[in-house]
């Protein structure tokens, strides 16, 4: 099997990500999307690690997931400190940055 | 220790004091300050006497000494080096400079007394003979403006020394933008020498001068009058005289040490130190000649119709600088500086005079309230008779020979310098009669209330609540204003002590250039004027008839100041009334200060506003600061904008930015 198909199924994967990430309004599936484009990159790392027979792919794709992990704990973190202070579960609502 | 150490000692001794005074002013009790002060501007004299000890050591043909301390600007083809040129002339000046200022500062060591700002005052007062010294003793023209500018400075700082008094500031502030113009001139005629001889040492500059420019051509030309323009300036000629008259808001020593030994006396220095290029420049010195004869007789006329005793002294040191520069133009430089240096002493001795004369008064300066002080004020009378009588050139006073010596050395020029001739004696006229018509009237006739009240009952008139002199305005003693302790020379040892000296040296002071009898200052001077082209040797029939003339003069002018203010006292104000024209014009001072408010003042307040108006409204505004303000703003605007707040906006942007690179990429390759 070639790469190409690694590759396919990964950038189906990180589109359908950022499709989520662009039109969804509710923070924990924006959240959700983020993990789905960092893992579509991780299957295109470890595609292209298998195809050079090199393992640093494979080891980056690790640490790629340490950080998935704590982009998580924070993201998570954030949405809980939302929803005790009552606010919508809505990144729209939340526009006070606008210049 | 040579000529030259000396001489950078002479002024290291001013500027120590400046700074011991100045930085150590809330430590120095009582008359602390005046003591340091004193001392040392006289070890700054007592340096000057070494250093001309040691110059006559030297051969007559090696008496030009210069000494130079850094290079600052050898690198752009410049020699601009801190350099000293320490020749008769420049000795002469230090002596006479630091001698009288000596007596000055011991003088004020007591005027002062009680005032709030004495250390301040000090300082100041060190650091303008400073200055004055740095101007006579620079090696080049670097130097000399420095010395200029520290000169104008420092007689700004010390005419608004009582900041309060608005006069004061007033008069200040346009001594410093008069002299500002002399400074300009200076500056502007010492590049057009340059232009010629790229050098701005004076020895390398004299000898230069000859071969590079043509007698009377117009580069030197220029020059000689840009520079004649700044002497002008700081010597009260005519037209940039009027800040003179109002710097008397200042203290009296301040008056005494302008007009005696620093800042007036400048403008001659300056035409006498740069006689090899006035030589080849005769329209200048006919242009500085005749100058200073029409202004030695407008201000002897101003003097005949001023009240204010030191605005009266003021215009008489005008009317003698009037000479001196006269002098110096035509040729006669050690005639002129050797009445330069008489009229620092009587000058000096006048200004000290009249200060006890006002302390006496109790700050009042006007000649109307005077009257009979000569029983109060035994000694200072004395002194202010002997200063008069110098100054009215009575033999065998100092102002007798020193005067008589310009006069003879111009007639002797012969042509048109005979107009010249003439207007110094009716000048001496003017003289006798403003200067014992001041004495008359302020020490004869019946004793005013002030007098009366020193005769019986002993002590000196303090007004209730003091004023300004100038304007009535009600003071405080506090800082920025007059003290409350006015002083007078009988009870003060150290202003008797100074006056006595400068007393002797008025009587004594023209023993050094005594015609046909002593010529120690032809003698002493010869060295730096050996290169003089102009050879003036005065028959001895027009010597004999200069003396006689002057004395006669001198003479008339005392009896008709006595006939008119003392034997018939009523016929002042009736000649005033017949020649009322006349005398609206020297009341008014011949309008100068109108004038210069209406061609230049009014003129520049106009352009003032109308670029305001214009200029700065509309361009500067308008378009430079309005343009930029609006690019910016538009600018932001845009930017502002594309930040709505929508997070997901933000990652579209991403998103789009990112796959349009990578398409570039593929594209690409």
């Amino acid at each position: 099997m070639t790469i190409a198909w690694y590759l396919a199924v990964s950038a189906i994967i990180f589109v359908i990500g950022a499709a989520g990430v662009l039109i969804r309004r509710n923070p924990l599936v924006i959240l959700l999307c983020l993990e789905l484009m960092l893992n579509a990159a991780n299957l295109a790392l470890i595609g292209f690690s298998k195809m050079w027979g090199n393992n640093a792919g494979q080891i980056f794709a690790l640490i790629v997931m340490v950080v998935a992990a704590c982009e998580v704990t924070v993201g998570l973190g954030v949405i809980v400190a939302m929803h005790r202070h009552r606010l919508p579960a809505d990144v729209d609502a939340m526009r006070e940055l606008r210049g | 220790m040579s000529a030259t150490t000396a001489g950078w000692l002479v002024l290291a001794a001013p500027l120590l004091g400046t700074m011991i005074t100045a930085f150590g002013f809330k430590l120095l009790p009582g008359k602390t300050a005046g003591w340091i002060g004193t001392a040392a501007i006289a070890v700054s004299f007592a340096f000057a006497i070494v250093a001309f000890i040691e110059l006559q050591a030297q051969s007559p043909t090696h008496r030009e000494l210069t000494s130079s301390l850094w290079s600052i600007t050898h690198t752009v083809g410049v020699n601009a080096n801190a350099s000293i040129l320490v020749d008769p002339l420049s000795v002469l000046m230090i002596l006479v400079v630091a001698g009288v200022s000596t007596l000055i500062h011991l003088y004020s060591v007591s005027y002062l007394e009680g005032d709030e700002g004495y250390v301040r005052f000090f300082a100041y007062l060190n650091f303008f003979v400073f200055s004055m010294l740095l101007l006579v003793l620079a090696g080049n023209f670097l130097l000399l403006i420095v010395g200029w500018a520290f000169v104008g400075a420092a007689s700004y700082l010390l005419i608004s020394f009582w900041y309060r008094r608005t006069t004061a500031t007033k008069a200040g502030i346009k001594a410093f933008v008069i002299n500002v113009v002399g400074d300009v001139g200076l500056v502007l005629g010492t590049f057009f020498i340059f232009r010629g001889t790229h050098s701005l040492d004076f020895l390398t500059t004299f000898h230069a001068a000859p071969h590079v420019f043509a007698k009377g051509s117009g580069g030197i030309t220029a020059g000689c009058l840009l520079l004649l323009v700044g002497a002008f300036a700081k010597s009260a000629q005519i037209p940039l005289h009027t800040w003179l008259p109002d710097a008397m808001e200042g203290p009296t020593p301040v008056s005494a040490l302008i007009h005696a030994a620093t800042m007036v006396t400048a403008g001659v220095y300056l035409i006498a130190r740069m006689h090899p290029l006035f030589q080849l420049a005769p329209a200048a010195e006919d242009v500085g000649a005749i100058v200073g004869a029409v202004t030695l007789l407008v201000a002897g006329t101003i003097g005949l119709a001023a009240v204010d005793i030191k605005r009266v002294i003021a215009y008489s040191t005008m009317s003698q600088i009037g000479y001196m520069i006269m002098g110096v133009s035509a040729g006669a430089y050690t005639a002129g500086l050797f009445h330069l240096m008489t009229h620092a002493f009587f000058k000096a001795l006048l200004f000290m005079a009249a200060g006890s004369l006002i302390g006496a008064m109790g700050g009042n300066q006007s000649l109307d309230r005077m009257s009979g002080m000569r029983k109060a004020l035994p000694f200072t009378f004395f002194c202010f008779v002997v200063g008069g009588l110098a100054l009215s050139g009575i033999p065998p006073f100092a102002g007798f020979f020193s005067k008589d010596d310009i006069l003879l050395q111009i007639g002797s020029r012969g042509g048109w310098y005979w107009a010249l001739y003439v207007a110094g004696y009716a000048g001496a006229l003017l003289t006798a009669i403003y200067t014992f018509r001041m004495i008359f009237r302020a020490f004869l006739g019946e004793p005013c209330a002030e007098a009366s009240e020193l005769i019986e009952h002993g002590h000196v008139f303090h007004p209730e609540q003091p004023t300004n002199p100038a304007n009535g305005e009600v003071e405080d003693t506090g800082v920025g204003f007059p003290g409350p302790v006015h002083a007078i020379a009988e009870r003060a040892a150290p202003m008797r002590i100074a006056m006595s000296l400068l007393a002797l040296l008025a009587v004594i002071g023209g023993i050094v250039g005594i015609p046909k009898t002593t010529s120690w200052l032809d003698k002493f001077l010869a060295p730096t004027f050996a290169d003089s082209t102009i050879h003036l040797h005065p028959s001895n029939g027009l010597l004999y008839f200069g003396l006689v003339l002057g004395t006669v003069v001198g003479l008339a002018g005392i009896g008709i100041a006595y006939y008119v203010w003392v034997v018939r006292p009523g016929i002042a104000p009736a000649v005033a009334k017949r020649f009322g024209f006349l005398d609206r014009l020297f009341v008014n001072k011949w309008y100068f200060d109108e004038l210069i408010d209406a061609l230049v003042v009014r003129p520049a307040a106009w352009f003032g506003r109308f670029a305001q108006g214009t200029f700065e409204r509309l361009f500067v505004n308008g378009t430079l600061v309005g343009g930029t303000t609006g690019v910016v703003r538009a600018g932001s605007a845009a930017v502002r904008s594309a930040e709505s707040g929508f997070v997901r906006y933000y990652v579209a942007f991403v998103v789009i930015g990112l796959a349009g690179i990578a398409l570039y990429f593929l594209i690409s390759t």
